[in-house]
This record gives structure tokens, sequence and C-alpha cells, in this order.
């Protein structure tokens, strides 16, 4: 029994020289390797290719370090929880000068993380609290996509009236379906949007909205889609980042405006067109002001002149004809300002246009609308805050769940 | 049936039950399953990726001990694996087959958490922490307490039993972070008082973690002098070598069976309480994040000792901070570093074999001769 105690002692004793051995190893190597010192980025992801969203910041990541030459690492499937603050507390230890994270509930965590390390630039798209927090190296960032969703919408709109044009079913049968993650107004925002571009080019167009309650579950965002298009919807579109909706509709023979990027490869029968954030330009911002030390704005919000807001090619097998032209006639009204996606005179709200409206712009702890957001005919999204903030029901789309 | 051509016949190699070996030579052999396991895992990444095998284990030590903070946060994922295997391990020793630990911890956490969330105002930081404390213990405890009732009442299987505690314990934890997230409706609770630290381990010598990692080294000597000099522990070893013996020297079985569980349920919510309050100050269904079952790896590799028990857990923690590192830093999948961690367990295990077994090879002919 004494023999095994002693040897134990002298494992343990062994074991822990080691440990301080590796440890000065450690310790002496870090000035010595060059790249230490070297501007790094670090990146978050909350899936990872396989993921239409995280793949979109991924790629454009990728872009945007090799364009400026900096180098970089990126942590992929970390889940929305304290594994989001480990993950960002490593990027810290391994020298990151800047760290991006980039899914809503990473916010917290990041904010936590910002606050112990002064020194570091931490960033995050789609989040909401920076412009309340008062943190000098916290930052959110966004893109004005519900302007890429209504140009999508638009060529949603179009394939609905060929259709109806063709004799496939009547004007008041144009019903589109729409699978969202979340109840969130980021998601309301955009499915809003999409349902506006559609109907300003077909006006008896409805909309159904099923949420699955999760970013990314292929089998129920399946499910969803199927749901709906047995349900009548002729069209589909929707806001969640597996292939689930768009191969439910390739595999019903239904069109869909995709997002996040083309599944054109996958569904090249169906796929209309796509929009997305291009996060290259932010991502080029982020890097350069952290490398010269200037202040990276509280809310960056890219639009369709930053570049950020983009559209996929348009799949001309199954698009109706016209669509590319009146997209870019759309687009060049978007930009000059003489159209707007939430124009009051475009919807309604039980019955009625809005005059006023409160949004929830600063996040507090009882969600109180606390800003006007509308001012001169239209709903001013993406302006006092980067993430969107319009979550009104309006009339004409119906939520299921 | 017999061939006459291989009456003879002796198989190339057979098996052997070995006699106890000294200590010194069963730790040779684990030694070597180790270096057995990372020149396969190196040959793996070579062959799997092209990297240079030396640079990825530079890399794995540099991710786990690299930085002084490092090292701190190596020391943490030890103690709080340590804890939970602390945790089960006086079931086991019984031979009650508690793989409830997750559930356990887990329950213990969300108590923790809710104290945070709805006394924070109410209390005094002091008090906070005293009170989470004990609805910590107490949760663990009630939830490893009910299915050893059913097994000393109804000898239930409390393998099956336990493993679906894990699941009920989940599915409540979802419940809550879906009633206090923030914001609401995303499911995710977030920090708890982030501002007002409320019910957040303090920091001791700078170190946010050092409170964790005291707490598992004071738990770790009590729990072998439990099982060690105690009469409760004799009593638990009793019962699990042989219940019929426990009977017949008057050992209260279902009384020790119950005992004991509440002892490993409390360990287990004290595990929560560090996870909680003292690490993530959030609750999630990832808070335990598997340590309930990966304690069961590190309490049987090291037969149940409590001090061998820090060096099964350090291999384990160590392995996967730097398996981590390997897959951040050269951008590979994170399933990589999980075949790495996986062949170095798969070795570990194994080498097991090698310590109750030998291999006694075919003698040659002339040999015999």
């Amino acid at each position: 029994m004494k023999k095994t105690a002693k040897i134990l002692a002298l494992v343990l004793s062994l074991i822990l020289a080691a440990t301080c051995v590796f440890c000065l190893a450690g310790c002496n190597k870090t000035p010595e390797k060059p790249e230490e010192d070297a501007f790094k980025v670090g990146f978050i992801f909350l899936h990872d290719e396989n993921s239409t969203y995280d793949k979109n910041f991924i790629v454009a990541a990728e872009a945007a370090c090799k364009e400026l030459g900096v180098e970089y690492i990126m942590k992929k499937n970390i889940p929305e929880s304290a594994k989001c603050q480990e993950a960002a507390e490593d990027l810290v230890e391994s020298g990151c000068d800047v760290i991006f994270a980039d899914s809503f509930n990473h916010e917290s965590y990041m904010i936590e993380v910002a606050k112990n390390h002064p020194e570091v630039q931490f960033c995050h798209a789609t989040g909401t609290r920076a412009h309340t927090e008062g943190l000098a190296n916290y930052s959110n960032a966004f893109a004005s996509i519900y302007e890429g969703r209504y140009l999508a919408g638009i060529a949603a709109g179009m394939k609905l009236n060929e259709m109806i044009a063709a004799g496939k079913f009547t004007a008041e049968e144009a019903k589109m379906g729409y699978v969202g993650a979340y109840p969130y107004a980021e998601v309301k925002s955009g499915y809003t949007s999409f349902f506006l571009g559609a109907k300003s080019v077909c006006p008896s167009v409805t909309m159904e909205v099923q949420f699955t309650g999760s970013w990314y579950d292929e089998a129920l965002e399946k499910e969803a889609a199927t749901a709906l298009i047995n349900s009548g919807c002729k069209l589909i579109s929707q806001h969640a980042d597996s292939m689930g909706a768009p191969s439910a509709c390739e595999n019903a023979g239904i069109p869909n405006v995709s997002y996040n990027g083309s599944t054109q490869a996958a569904c090249p029968n169906t796929f209309i067109v796509s929009s997305r954030i291009d996060w290259t330009p932010y991502f080029k911002h982020m890097i350069e002001c952290a490398k010269n030390g200037t202040d990276i704005e509280d809310d960056w919000t890219g639009t369709l002149e930053t570049g950020s807001v983009v559209l996929t090619d348009i799949n001309t097998a199954v698009a109706a004809e016209g669509t590319a032209e009146a997209i870019a006639d759309a687009k060049a009204k978007l930009i000059s300002g003489e159209i707007h996606v939430f124009d009051t005179a475009t919807f309604t709200k039980d019955g009625a246009p809005l005059a006023s409206y409160l949004a929830d712009v600063d996040t507090d702890a009882n969600f109180e609308a606390d800003t006007e957001v509308i001012a001169n005919g239209y709903f001013h999204e993406s302006e006092y805050r980067s993430a969107p903030y319009f979550d009104i029901d309006i009339d004409g789309i119906t939520l299921l769940n | 049936m017999s061939k006459p051509a291989v009456k003879n016949h002796e198989p190339l190699f057979h098996v052997v039950k070995r006699p106890a070996i000294p200590t010194w030579q069963s730790l040779l052999i684990r030694a070597g399953a180790i270096l057995a396991a990372l020149i396969v895992a190196g040959l793996v990444t070579f062959f799997l990726t092209g990297l240079n095998p030396i640079d990825v284990y530079s890399t794995m030590i540099d991710g786990a001990i690299g930085t002084e903070k490092r090292i701190w946060n190596l020391l943490q994922g030890i103690a709080l694996l340590l804890c939970v295997s602390l945790a089960v391990t006086p079931a086991f020793k019984m031979k009650f087959w508690n793989i409830g630990a997750e559930g356990q911890a887990l329950m213990g956490g969300l108590a923790a958490a809710l104290c945070m969330i709805l006394l924070s105002d109410k209390l005094s930081p002091a008090l906070l922490i005293l009170v989470m404390f004990i609805t910590s213990v107490v949760s663990g405890a009630v939830w490893a307490l009910i299915p050893a009732i059913f097994k000393a009442k109804w000898n239930t299987n409390e393998t099956l039993f336990t493993l679906m505690m894990n699941y009920i314990a989940i599915q409540i934890v979802s419940c809550f972070s879906f009633k206090y997230s923030v914001p609401k409706g995303s499911g995710s609770i977030g920090i708890i008082n982030s501002i007002s630290k409320a019910g957040w381990f303090p920091s001791v010598f700078d170190q946010k973690y050092f409170l964790n990692i005291l707490i598992v080294v004071i738990l770790t000597v009590l729990l072998y002098v439990y099982l060690k000099h105690s009469k409760h522990g004799y009593e638990i070893a009793v019962v699990g070598e042989s219940e019929n013996t426990a009977k017949y020297i008057g050992i209260n079985v279902k009384k020790v069976i119950i005992r004991t569980m509440i002892l490993s349920g409390a360990l287990c919510g004290i595990a929560g309480l560090l996870m909680v309050a003292g690490t993530d100050h959030t609750i999630a269904t990832d808070t335990v994040g598997g340590r309930g079952f990966t304690a069961i790896m590190v309490s049987w590799l090291a037969k149940f000792n409590p001090i061998m028990m820090f060096l099964t857990s350090f291999l384990l923690v160590f392995f996967e901070k730097g398996a981590i590192a390997i897959s951040s830093e050269f951008d590979l999948n994170n399933s990589f570093s999980d075949i790495i961690t996986g062949i170095i367990i798969f070795f570990i295990i194994g080498s097991e074999f090698f310590i109750n077994y030998s291999i006694k090879f075919r003698e040659k002919e002339e040999k015999r001769k």
C-alpha cells in the first residue's frame, strides 16, 4: 500500500514537472515566434460550411483576409452558450486583434469577453446591444438585407404572374409559403420585405409563414416546406439555413426563392434567385479599422451601394421573362430613394395604413418600444441600429404557428 | 470431424490472464499505450491531412499549456471533469451503475442558475452563494435519490433509470432556458447578472477559476479518505463485492445504496454549481457537456481511486484541449479533434487489456524439442 502511494507521489511530481517544462517551453517559444506579433483575426461561427448561413460568412472571411493579407483563425460549430465565451477567450489567447462572431445569441458572451479584454476589438453580426452597451471595443454589424429580399420578392411575384397567365391557378390562389426560423424581427423584416416585393408586381398575392424554432434543422425545414406546399402554396421562400426547404421544393416541383446563396446546383428545376449578404465589405472595413486603430462604428449597416446586399445569378430556366430587368430597375430606384421597401402606402395592419410605430430599438429587459420609426411615409428599417427591428404583422401574411 | 494433420496444432497465440502485476509495470504499459496512441494519431493526421505530425503535436501542447492562461484553463477543465468523476465513484464502487451524472449535475447547475436569476436582488451576495450551494446539492441529490429508492425497494434497473433521468433533466433545463431567455423567445439565457455579478464565484489571487480548483482538490482528498478509511467506505466496498456477504455480516444494503447515491448526487450537484457559478454564469443543455459520461471512464480507468482520477482526467482534458487547438490552428473540421481524441482514448482503454492479460505466442518447433 505504502509502495503504491510512493509511486503515485513520484508520478504526480513527474507530471507536475513535465507540465512546468512544457509551460516554460511554451512561454519561451512565444517571443521567438514572429507570427505571434502579426495582425490576426479570429472568427466564431455557429456551424460549419454545411450551413448556408455560416458558409456565407466563411467564404467572405476567407476572401477579406486573403485580400488584406492578414492571418486568421476560425472556430466553427460554436454553439450559442458559454462555449462561445470559451472560444472567444481562446482566440484572445492566440493573439487575435479583432474577433468576430456570426450568430445572434453569441452576443452576451461576446460582450462578456469584450469587457475583460479592452485591447481587442469584438464585432458581432446581427446583434442589437452595441449602441446601448457603451463599450468602445464592441460593435454590431448587419446589412439592409430587406432590400435584397424585396428584389427577390419581385422575382417571386413575376413567377406567380407567369403561372397565373399560363392558367395554372387564378390570381386569388396566388399564395406563397415561407419557412422562418424564429419569430424575431430579423425574420419578420425579411419575410415582410419579400412579401412586399412580390406584392409590388402581383397585387393579389398572400403568404403563409411557418416557424421551425431553429436556425438549422434540415428535417424540420423540409417538413414545414412540404406542409406549406400541400396546403396550396405556389412558391416557397425561406429564412433558415439548411437545404431542407429548397430540396422539398425540388421534390415537389415548386419554385423556390432562396437565401444566403445559390441553391441552383442542387435544385436546377425550381431555384429562381437568392438574396444574400456579402460580408466581404464589412470584414475588410472591420479589419482595416482594427489594424489602423480607428474606432469601428457601434452599428454598421451594409447596403446595396456598399455591395453588401447582393442577389445571385437568376436561374433563367425557372424565372419569368423580364425578371432581370425588373430587378435592375427596382434596385436603381431603391438606391436613389425613389421607392422604399416599407412604404406605408403599400401595406396595412388590421385594415388601416400605419402612420406611426414605436419599435424596440434599444434592447432592454422588458422589450419596451422606444423609438418612432415611421417618418416621411415609410418605415426606417436598419437606420437606428444595424439589426432589423421591423416586427409588424401586416395584412396578407398569415402566421401558422 | 477432427483432422489428423492439425491434431497437435497450437494457435499462433493465446491469451492468458495475468497475475497481479507490480504498479510500475502497469504504469509502463499505460505509458506505452499513450505513446502508441500518439504515433497512430500522428500517422492518421499525416495521411489524412498531409500535415507534419511534429507541428501538430507542438500545437497540441501549445493549445493545452502554451500560456499561463491555458494552464489555468486546463486545471479548470480537469477540476470540472474530476468533480463529476468523484461524484460517480462511490456509486460505481458499490457496483451501482449510475450513468445519470450528466442529469444530476445539470439539475444542480439549474438550481444555482435559478437562484441567480430569482434571488439576486433579494439576498446579499454571500448569502446568495450559500443558498445556491444548498439548492444545488439538494437538487443533485434528489435526482440521484429517485433511481436509488426504486433500486432499493423494487430492484429496478439503475442503468436505464439513471440514463433516462438525464433526458428528463435536459428537457427541464431546456424548458427553463426558454422561460428566462434573453431576448425573449430565443431559448438562450445568456450571461446571468452580467453587471452585478451576483452569485458569481469571486476571483481569488486574480484567478477566476482558483476557487473551483481549490474546491475540487479538497473534495478529492475528502473522498479518498471517505472511501479508504471510513466505515461507510468499507460498507460500499463490501456491497460492491458481494451483496450477500454484505447482508451476512449485517450491512443494511438498502440503506447503503440510498446513502451512497445521495452522496453521489450531491457531489454532482456541486459539480453543477461549479459549472454555473464558477465557470459559465449561465445554464444551457450543454453546460455539463458530456462530462457525466466521460466521468465514467475517468473513474473506471483510475480503478475508483480518487487520486489516480486526477491523472486520468488530466490525460483526457489535456488531449481534448490539444485536439481543439489542432482543429482550429490548422483549420480542420471539428470532427478531426474528435478523431484524435477517439484514437487516444481507444489506446488508453485498450491498455487495460494488456494489464490484465498477457499474450503467449506459440513456441517454435525446435525450441520444444
